[in-house]
């Protein structure tokens, strides 16, 4: 075990991807020299060389259309969007082509492509640098969708999501990007015995009131929410994969609790939380002592930066909705 | 491709030593007092840069994109508008707004945290900062096509950078305003850098020369010299009064800082640079010009620094004192008419923020 960033452990995985595969390419804006804004990339360019780490062209339509044709070229194109802000105008690419060519071909060319997106709030940064905009994706068929909630998490996830020969959309959670924690360099991704799947959510913390369910910046919120709980014992569950979702862990958890809060900072309107809501309401009818609550962003523009912490869920709110959950 | 200002290609009325040379076609005559006032606006610019650097260094700022050595292309172009014009800046046009009548603590609001805007674009003549790259050199060509529909002699001044012309966006407004044939001129601030991206790596033709392809003209003008792009900008803008259509001026010039407050560009690139583009200082070359002319004295440029030296204090008390909004103004404007599910989420977090106040209600 070594103890390192999230943004090392990603890093680490990136390193190790291109090692065991040199299809494997990385493609984005300022990700060779400059190792990207968040230095994820950093070093790699110097080591794997030009030809595999490519400073592209400021144009995300064109980043993510180009990773299409390198595709069906038979390379696995990691790219990078620097921000969650500047995905929108690869939007069109990512619905419309590298969601549905799988099926639109009928099976005969994969998309083997990974998006990595720094994003989330709670840096201070100027506008269009704080978004979450996962449940865009999350409700594209064909799309996967993948956020890691901790260092250890990171580090197999995005090999994992880079092996995939499914598009992957891998958000990451940026203000964690220098939380540490302990990571098994030694862990070899591929090995499926070892690894966790990277498709089912994970308990991070045992309990049995209540289920708190949440995924990539809010693992952390959630845990020391759990922690500070003093009435309440709380089983945190860190999603991971936003797509598909994995009911399952879900239920089994809800069956033992009867309560379930789901913690994003994304807006709640048509979010994942709505849809997890909908989903265990239908499974755990009788087992539920309480209407499933949502702590998320209010359903408006991400805001000017000094008024964030009264638009991000923190372990207040949290324990707020646990409270409520209890009550009823 | 070869560096432009070396190579003599671009349009020039002031060389760096602040000698004035002559064009075939481009000149301008501007009286004593307008000289002086240019070099007024680029120092106060510059002041205001400074001061907004230091101001997030001290965590007073969230973030500071500068414009230090991009005075001339900003102060210049924009001088050249009526109030009647639109200008769409992206977020280092400081000498830009400035020039609209835009006050320091307005742009600068943005930059603390406190808003998204910070202007009325409509009643200014200027929109809001634009962050995402080339998404306004739509929007002008779009409020071009709005001039050419009114019968107006208003024109549009679009704003982008050398890395933005990468973008769909930028590419799609050249259809448009040439399509159109709108009164827009599009203005690109050739910086030599975008992040860490060089010049280099945008494209293999010279990016004035794109404009051809897009059936306007296009023009490289010594972005650092304030008296050149005035006649460029100038006769762009008369063109686009005149039914004549876009034009893509292209200011070559230097970003001297980093890219913004959260960039470290020792990491791509080399110190010798900066020392070459010192000696284009777009300042200092009109300084000289106004002192060999007798346009201006030293009592004169004394009198600019004290000025600045105030304007200074006045942005540093103002950043400083800038009134934090309430956190259920976000909530403001969301929609012209709000709605109640959104009204039930504002006064929950009113009341559930107040329950941690004593004494406040729950
Ligand atoms: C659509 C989009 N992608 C990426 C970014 C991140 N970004 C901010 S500024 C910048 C470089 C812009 O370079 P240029 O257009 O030359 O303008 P300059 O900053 O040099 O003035 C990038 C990549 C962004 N703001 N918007
Ligand atoms: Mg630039």
């Amino acid at each position: 075990m070594t103890a390192m960033t999230m943004a090392k452990a990603l890093n680490t995985g990136l390193r190790r991807a291109m090692e065991q595969d040199s299809k494997v390419i990385l493609f984005g804006e300022d990700i060779g020299r400059l190792g990207g804004v968040f230095r994820i990339t950093d070093g790699l360019q110097k080591d794997f060389g030009e030809h595999r780490v490519m400073d592209a062209p400021l144009a995300e339509s064109g980043i993510v259309g180009a990773a299409v044709g390198l595709a069906m070229r038979g390379y696995r194109p990691v790219v990078e969007i620097q921000f969650d802000g500047f995905v929108y105008p690869a939007f069109d690419q990512i619905v419309s082509q590298v969601a549905k060519m799988h099926r639109r071909t009928e099976g005969t060319v994969r998309m083997p492509i990974v998006i990595r997106i720094p994003y989330g709030g709670g840096i201070g940064a100027v506008e269009h640098h704080s978004e979450s905009p996962e449940a865009y994706f999350a409700h594209t068929a064909g799309l996967r969708v993948l956020t890691p909630g901790d260092p250890q998490a990171a580090f197999v996830t995005i090999q994992q999501a880079i092996a995939c020969d499914d598009p992957v959309v891998y958000f990451e959670p940026k203000r964690r990007y220098w939380d540490k924690g302990d990571v098994d360099e030694g862990l070899d991704a591929r090995d499926r015995q070892r690894v966790p799947d990277p498709w089912q959510a994970r308990v991070v913390k045992a309990g049995d009131d209540v289920t708190v369910a949440c995924y990539g910046p809010m693992v952390r919120t959630c845990l020391e929410a759990a922690r500070a709980s003093s009435d309440a014992s709380l089983e945190v569950i860190d999603l991971q994969s936003l797509s598909p979702l994995d009911i399952e862990t879900l239920v089994a958890s809800v069956e033992r609790t009867g309560r379930l809060v789901v913690v994003h900072e994304a807006s709640a309107n048509v979010g994942i939380g709505a849809e997890i809501a909908a989903r265990v309401t239908e499974r755990c009818f009788y087992s539920l002592e309480a209407p499933v609550l949502r702590v998320t962003g209010f359903d408006i523009p991400y805001p000017a930066s000094r008024l964030e912490e009264h638009f991000l869920p923190d372990l207040d709110r949290v324990l707020d909705a646990v409270d409520r959950a209890m009550a009823y | 491709m070869s560096d432009g200002i070396r190579a003599g290609a671009a349009i020039q009325l002031l060389s760096p030593e602040g000698e004035r040379v002559s064009n075939t076609h481009y000149d301008i005559s501007l009286g004593d007092a307008e000289l002086r006032d240019l070099y007024r606006d680029m120092v106060l610019v510059r002041r205001i840069d400074t001061e907004a650097t230091a101001l997030q260094r001290q965590g007073e700022l969230g973030l500071w994109a500068s414009s230090l050595g991009q005075e001339a292309a900003q102060v210049g172009s924009a001088r050249c508008l009526r109030p009647g014009d639109f200008a769409f800046p992206t977020y280092r046009e400081h000498g830009v707004t400035w020039s609209r009548g835009i006050k320091p603590l307005e742009f600068l609001a943005m930059f603390r945290g406190v808003t998204n805007g910070g202007w009325d674009p409509i009643e200014r003549g200027c929109a809001i900062y634009t962050i995402v790259i080339g998404n306004q050199a739509l929007h002008g060509a779009g409020y071009a096509m709005g001039i050419q529909l009114d019968d107006s002699d208003d024109a549009v001044i679009a704003y982008f950078g050398d890395g933005a012309t990468d973008e769909g966006d930028v590419n799609e407004a050249f259809v448009f305003g040439s399509v159109f044939n709108a009164p827009v001129v599009f203005f690109c601030q050739n910086n030599q850098w975008a992040i860490s991206q060089p010049r280099e790596r945008r494209s293999r033709a010279p990016i004035h020369e794109r404009a051809a392809g897009f059936g306007f003209p296009g023009v490289l003008v010594d972005g650092n010299d304030i008296l050149a792009v005035m006649a460029v900008t100038r006769e762009a803008l008369d063109r686009a009064r005149t039914g004549g259509g876009p034009t893509l001026v292209e200011a070559y010039t230097y970003r001297m800082a980093a890219h913004t407050t959260s960039d470290d560009p020792t990491r791509y690139r080399r110190a010798e640079e900066l020392e070459i583009w010192r000696l284009r200082d777009p300042i200092e070359r009109l300084k000289v010009f106004l002192a060999r002319q007798g346009i201006a004295d030293r009592h004169y440029f004394d009198q600019i620094e004290q000025e600045a030296d105030e304007l200074a204090v006045h942005v540093r008390d103002g950043v400083r004192s800038m009134p934090e909004p309430e956190a259920t103004s976000m909530f403001d404007h969301v929609y012209a008419e709000s709605h109640t599910l959104l009204e039930e989420q504002r006064r929950h977090l009113h009341e559930y923020e107040a329950s941690f106040v004593p004494g406040g209600s729950a």
